[in-house]
This record gives C-alpha cells, structure tokens and sequence, in this order.
C-alpha cells in the first residue's frame, strides 16, 4: 500500500472547489496495531469478538466523560458550511473527507442507539448499526483527519471534528484496532522517554556534539545540558529537534538564546519528549501518564519553570492540558506561566533588550510563517488572545529583515494544516500526507512567485517533517523549510555584552 | 375537533418543556474532559458570552465560511423571530406594546421565513456537497417548515380565518378550559405541523438551539494554564501518579 502510485493534485488556479469523487480515497488505510503495540497501553491485543457491542458501549461511556462529543452529535443541523473547509477533502475531493460526513460515520452509531429517533426510524435519520463495513470506513477516514480544528472555526456551533475523531479512536483502540504508528510510538514513550526511542547515552552524545558544533561554528561554549539537577528552567521539546534537520537548528537556536540570557536550563532524559500521542488515539489516561513524566521530571531536577520548544500538538497539550493533566504547579515560581513557550521566552527577552539580534544575519532569506494548526487553534502565547499569531511574526521579524505572509485565507485561525499533524506523520499515509498539503502549497506558491519567498518557517515538528518529505512533490527544495528558532540563533549576537 | 387539538397541545407541550429540559440538564451535568476553547478565544467569562451572543445574533461563523447558507439562513431565523413575536398575541388576553407593534412585521417576517426556507432548501438539492450530506429527515423538517409557513400565510392572503376564536381557544387552553377551535382546513394543517414540530424538537437536529450555548469549543473560557480544569472522573488519576 505504502508503494501504491498516485497522483500530486495539481495547483487549482482558482482555489475552485473540487467536485465530489466518491471513494478516491478509500484504499488507504494506515498500518494496525499488532497486540504488541496495544497491550502495553492496556487495549486488547487485537479486535475483539463482541467488539460491537463493545464500540457501542465505549462510545456510552465517552458520552457521559466529555460534553463535547454529546453536544457536537446532537446540534449538526447539515447547513454543509464545513463541507470545503478540510485540506484533506480539497487535496483528495473524497466526500467522506468532508467533516460532517467524517462525523456522520460516528453520528450514525449515536443516533442508532442513543437517540429515539435513531431507534425507531433509523433509515430517516441516517442511523446505523456497527458492521464491519461501518468500522473499515471508522478506521479510514478517522485516519484521515489530522484533529486541526478547521471546520470548527467555521461551524455555526464551532462542531469540531478533532474530538471526534479522538473518540473514534478511543473506541477503535478499545477493540483492539489500534493504529501501529501511534500505539508504538506511546510505548517508547512510556519504555524510554521519547518518541524516537533515544536512550539518555544517545541524547548526551548528541547533545554534546551539538556543544562541539556550535563552538566550532561561533567560538563561543554554548552548553546543552542534559539531567543537570538545579537548573532553572526544564526545557521540554519534541525530540526530532535532537537530531532531524531542520529541528535540530531550532534547538541549537534555545540553547543560544538560554546562553545569552544566562539561563540556567537542562533537558530530561525521563522527559524528553514534548510530544503526546495519547491526544491523537483520544486517551485520556495515556495523555496523562505521558504528561506525568514532565512533572515527574520537574520535581527530581527541582527546577523553576517550564519551557516547551516548537511543536504544535505539543503545545496544544502543553498550553491546554498540562494543569489539567499534571498539574497542580504550585512548586514552581509562580512568575511564570506554566508551561511557556520558548517563543514567549524568545519574545520576552527581545523586547527587554536582554538579547540583541542582527537581522541582516538571515538577509539571503525572504521568509513566510506557517502557522501550525492546533498552536493556531487550540492555544495562546502571551497574555493577549491573538498572542499565538502575534509573537511568532514579531520574533521573525526580529530576526529577518524580509518577512511576507501568506495569502489571509489560509493564516491565523483560518490556518491550513500542513498534511500530516493528527498521529498521521506515517509512510504508510504518504498519499495522503501529500493530498493534504495541497492548499497550503498552493498558498506557498503564491509569495514563492509574487514576492520571492526563500523560506518557510515552522514552529513545529510535525510541520517541518511533513514539509521536507511532501514539498518536493510539488516543486519545491526540502531546504526551505526552517525553523523560527534557527532565525533567532544565526541572527543572535553571542557575547556582545559584557 | 376542540378536544383533539386541546390534548395535542397539551401533549405537545409537554414533550417539548421535559425532552428539553432533560437534554439541557444532560448537558450541563455532563462535564467537559479537557479545555478546549477554539482559539483566539475569550479571556474572561463576559468575553464569552459576547461571543456567544455574535454567534447566536449574527450567525458570525457561518458569515465566514459560506456567505450563501447565512443570507437563507438569516432571512429563515430573523423572520421566524419576527413570526413568533407576532404570534405572542394569541396567548396574551392584554397585548403588550412590543407585540401590537411586530404586527405588521410578522407578515414580512413570514415571507422571509419562507423564502429562506426554499433558499435553503434550494442549496440542500442543488448543491453536490450539501445534497451528499443530507438525510430524508432534513428533507422532511424543511418540508414541514415550509408546510407551517406556507398554511400560515395562507390564513393571512387566502382564506382568512377567525383569529379572534383562535386566540380565545388558545387562551382556553392556558385556563384548562376548552373553547371551540375554527374548522378551517388551513389552520388545521398549520396547527397540526406546528404540534408536530414541538414533538420532534427535543429528539431532532433542533437541538441546535440548546447545543449553540454550550459547545466547549466556544463556551469555554481560555485561562487554562490559570486555572486548572478537572473532569470529576478523571479526579482519581492525580492520586496514582
Ligand atoms: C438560538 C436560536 C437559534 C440559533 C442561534 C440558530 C442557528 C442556526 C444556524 C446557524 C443554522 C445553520 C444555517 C442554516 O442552515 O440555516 C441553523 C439551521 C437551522 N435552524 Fe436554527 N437557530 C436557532 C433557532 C431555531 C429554531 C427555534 C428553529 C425551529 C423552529 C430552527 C430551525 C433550524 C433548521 C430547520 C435549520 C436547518 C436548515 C437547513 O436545513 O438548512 N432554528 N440554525
Ligand atoms: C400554537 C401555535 C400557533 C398558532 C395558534 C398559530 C396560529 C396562526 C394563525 C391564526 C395565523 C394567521 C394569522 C393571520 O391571519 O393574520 C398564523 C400565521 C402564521 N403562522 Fe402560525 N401559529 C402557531 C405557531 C406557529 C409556528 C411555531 C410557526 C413557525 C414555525 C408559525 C408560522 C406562521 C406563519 C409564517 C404565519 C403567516 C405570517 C403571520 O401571519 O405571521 N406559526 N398562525
Ligand atoms: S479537524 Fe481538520 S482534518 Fe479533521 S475534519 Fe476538520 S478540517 Fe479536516
Ligand atoms: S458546519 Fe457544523 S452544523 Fe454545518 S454541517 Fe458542518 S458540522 Fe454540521
């Protein structure tokens, strides 16, 4: 499947709306969980006997968990205004891509057997029993969203298709039809610490040759500590930035910006991951236990504050469910919000004076900023409710002199996402990874031609894989993609003071 | 006829006040599992509800994502306020000023009414992606809809009926004291749609009108990492980490 030949959707001229192509997408699916991924997360190893019954009493259960999903299933009244709003439905024209329809696959079981229409006239009101055919379109198409909150903005009753599709999959795992990539991945997690399954000798050597590079580079002896008990700030960051390019530019750019300002900071081993995939599979309980490392982290290194690096869903579990997961954060020093961004940190210092840039550093750039879905959508920066829009482009602006937005339409809360957030960054997804970037590479083609736009900037991991994999399909270099951090760090003056 | 049309009302009702108000009360008991305001959200509690005043006043959302669907449904929604402002008369024995005053607007409220309807409606077949989403039950509750409207202005332009013995049956009902009801068939057919409305309400896509005040993603106010959220549930979980 992954080798499967398809077509990169070609630039609509317009941005016209595709016509519906029923079931273009319907051979896709991502690889299932194999009894090893599911067990350790206490799902059934595989799809149980009576897993109707079972998907039926589940989606009970979430009912009475999470307001939400009862009021989302309940009020659609199918006005079709999120019809063309998902990047997934534009990139790939399946219908079943469109959020509603996406909903409906899980609005026709609730109706079915927790509504009286749905009881005693199911036909009328598009009810329906769990089949098999219903579960194949579930694990589908609820691997198709990549929980970006789109249709939400747009929705007269802001219905939003992520929680959906988190309870879906909840469901789905408590079946035992997990999806590989994720059920894996929150293995690692919980077995080593991160998503890559870097074990603390690997983190160490590659911070230290991070160390090394950069005193080659600057000669200047930027530390990047790792476990140093003491320290005042934890940085939690997605661990790709340890090694992928072009994270690992963002995180050299932290440890810049810390060493300027004299920050005593240190990245955990235990916690080394900002990313929780329990919020993709919609688990409150794994979210949880994966959250906990960093408070569990933060109280052994008895450190001060909490800083997250660029990632968007991270932040998203950071900014919006951090208290509630591993909170209380009564014994870190309440200046601070808890958890920050490194953004914020970035921002805070720059207008303090406390750092000093050079944006003519980064003069051979003409920069845009993708804004990342669920850092647009489901949390803030600063104290200002357009703070997550805000802070990003003053940073970048600080540290380059030629910064364009891209076309409004798909900026700010209107954001695309970039194809692959959601638990969906897979190769077995790669024809949809690449649909689903059409809009914002439309967009990105915009100010490539009209305004020579060099670079594209991301504040997250997902972002920036997604980007270097999918924009070589459509013309572009890998290269362009960068991260906001590593602006900061190549415009940053090491040592000017003192 | 009077008693048939006196225990439909009374029935009616009743599903409608209880269905509601037991789907109100599921939803404010129900707790919400995580923050999730979308964002930019309001900070503070009044911000929200101005929020959610645009949404309910103005349909704000739906102005920024189908400029088609919020003229229908803005003519459907303001003229069926109009209407049942106007309708107000037959169930007060003193009208108040406000109502005497909608009077006149009731009617083009009624036209609006419809002709949103239709506009809607129009969208529902002609439109490829609207039309692959729609159910029979979205068909039928425009169809009914329009059934209320149309038999409605039907009364007012075609063959009028005694409004004075409609409000005085009505007014009978609120005593419990049944009175005679006109035997118009068009005031039939507009009493019975309007009974069969109340009855579906509770149990149909209807329940937008309670699901618009507490949908999280807009009612929630954004102060998570001021103040920590708990789902009750998930309270146990603090204590084994
Ligand atoms: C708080 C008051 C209400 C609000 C904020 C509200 C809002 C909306 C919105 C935004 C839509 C989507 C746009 C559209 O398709 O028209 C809609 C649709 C609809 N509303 Fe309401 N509504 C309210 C009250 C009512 C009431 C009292 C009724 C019933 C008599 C009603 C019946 C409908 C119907 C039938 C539709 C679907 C129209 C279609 O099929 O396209 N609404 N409403
Ligand atoms: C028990 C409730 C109701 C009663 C007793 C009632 C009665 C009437 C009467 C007697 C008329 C004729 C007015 C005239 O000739 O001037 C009328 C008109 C109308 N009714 Fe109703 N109706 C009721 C509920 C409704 C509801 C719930 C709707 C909308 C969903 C509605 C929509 C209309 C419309 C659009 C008209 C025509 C415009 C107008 O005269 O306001 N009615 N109704
Ligand atoms: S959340 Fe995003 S990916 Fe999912 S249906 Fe909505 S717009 Fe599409
Ligand atoms: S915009 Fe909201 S109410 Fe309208 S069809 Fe989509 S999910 Fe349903």
């Amino acid at each position: 499947m992954a080798d499967q030949k398809f077509e990169t959707p070609a630039f609509r001229e317009y941005r016209e709306i595709p016509a519906l192509q029923p079931d273009s997408m319907v051979h896709l699916q991502p690889f299932v969980a194999k009894p090893d991924h599911n067990k350790p997360l206490d799902f059934p190893g595989e799809l149980v006997d009576n897993w109707e019954q079972k998907a039926v009493e589940k989606l009970g259960e979430l009912l009475e968990k999470n307001k939400a999903l009862r009021v989302y299933l309940d009020s659609c009244v199918k006005c079709g205004a999120c019809t063309d709003k998902c990047h997934y439905f534009l990139g790939t024209k399946d219908p079943k891509n469109m959020p509603v329809a996406r909903q409906d696959l899980l609005r026709s079981l609730y109706r079915r057997h927790f509504t009286l229409a749905g009881k005693i006239a199911p036909g009328l009101v598009g009810a329906r029993d769990m089949t098999k055919e219903l579960l194949d379109d579930w694990y589908k198409y609820f691997h198709q969203c990549s929980q970006c909150r789109r249709c939400s903005v747009f929705c007269p009753y802001g219905i939003d298709t992520a929680e959906i599709s988190m309870a879906a999959r909840d469901i789905m795992d408590h079946i035992g039809l997990g999806q590989k990539y994720c059920n894996e991945i929150i293995c690692k997690v919980h077995v080593i610490g991160n998503n890559l399954g870097l074990p603390q000798p690997a983190l160490l050597d590659t911070l230290e040759g991070l160390e090394e590079d950069v005193l080659d580079e600057t000669d200047v002896e930027v530390k990047y500590p790792l476990d140093q008990e003491g320290a005042d700030v934890l940085l939690v960051t997605p661990s790709a930035d340890f090694f992928a390019e072009p994270h690992v530019d963002g995180l050299i750019g932290y440890g810049k910006v810390f060493h300027q300002a004299g920050i005593n900071w240190t990245i955990s081993s235990y916690a080394s991951e900002a990313a929780n995939f329990g919020m993709f599979i919609g688990s409150y309980e794994q979210m949880h236990k994966i959250s906990n490392r960093i408070r569990q982290a933060a109280l052994d290194l008895g450190v001060k504050r909490i800083v997250f690096g660029e990632c968007g869903h991270a932040w998203r579990v950071a900014y919006a469910f951090l208290n509630t997961l591993a909170g209380p954060w009564d014994f870190l020093d309440p200046k601070y919000p808890v958890p920050q961004h490194m953004l914020e940190v970035t921002n805070d210092l720059i207008k303090r004076g406390a750092i000093t840039l050079d944006p003519e550093a980064n003069d051979d750039k003409v920069v845009t900023f993708h804004d990342s879905c669920n850092v647009a959508r489901a949390t803030r920066m600063g104290d200002m409710p357009d703070g997550q829009f805000i802070i990003p482009r003053e940073v970048i602006k600080a540290s380059v002199n030629k910064f364009v937005d891209m076309d409004p339409q798909t900026i700010h809360e209107k954001t695309f996402c970039c194809g692959g957030g959601g638990g969906l960054l897979t190769d077995d997804l790669m024809e949809l990874r690449v649909k689903g970037a059409l809009p914002r590479m439309e967009a990105l083609k915009d100010v490539v031609d009209n305004h020579g736009v060099t670079h594209l900037a991301a504040i997250c991991a997902i972002c920036k894989s997604q980007f270097t994999k999918v924009m070589p399909y459509y013309g572009f270099s890998m290269d362009m993609v960068i991260s906001v951090h590593q602006l900061v760090g190549d415009a940053l003056q090491l040592g000017a003071k003192e | 006829m009077s008693v048939f049309f006196a225990i439909l009302f009374y029935v009616a009702t009743i599903v409608l006040v209880v269905g509601l108000a037991l789907r109100i009360k599921t939803y404010v008991a129900t707790p919400t599992w995580l923050k999730i305001p979308v964002t930019p959200a309001p900070l503070t509690k009044s911000g929200v509800a101005f929020r959610l005043f645009r949404e309910v006043a103005f349909f704000e959302s739906l102005f920024k994502s189908n400029r088609w669907i919020w003229i229908f449904a803005v003519l459907f929604h303001a003229g069926l306020a109009l209407v049942i402002l106007r309708h107000v008369r037959y169930f007060q024995a003193d009208v108040w000023l406000v109502i005497e005053l909608a009077q006149p607007f009731g009617i083009y409220g009624g036209m609006a009414m419809v002709a949103g309807l239709l506009g809607l409606w129009a969208r529902r077949v002609v439109q490829q992606r609207i039309r692959y989403i729609s159910g029979v039950s979205d068909h039928l509750m425009l169809a009914l809809l329009v059934l209320i409207g149309v038999s409605g202005l039907s009364m007012k332009f075609v063959a009028h009926t005694d409004i004075i013995q409609v409000k005085a049956f009505f007014l009978g009902l609120m005593r419990f004291n049944i009175q005679e009801l006109p035997a118009d068939p068009n005031l039939m057919v507009h009493l019975v749609s309007v009974a069969v409305l109340m009855m579906i309400f509770p149990f149909s896509k209807l329940l937008h009108v309670a699901g618009v005040f507490f949908a999280p993603s807009r009612a929630q106010v954004d102060d998570a990492r001021e103040k920590r959220h708990l789902a009750p549930w998930a309270a146990f979980m603090d204590d084994n980490r």
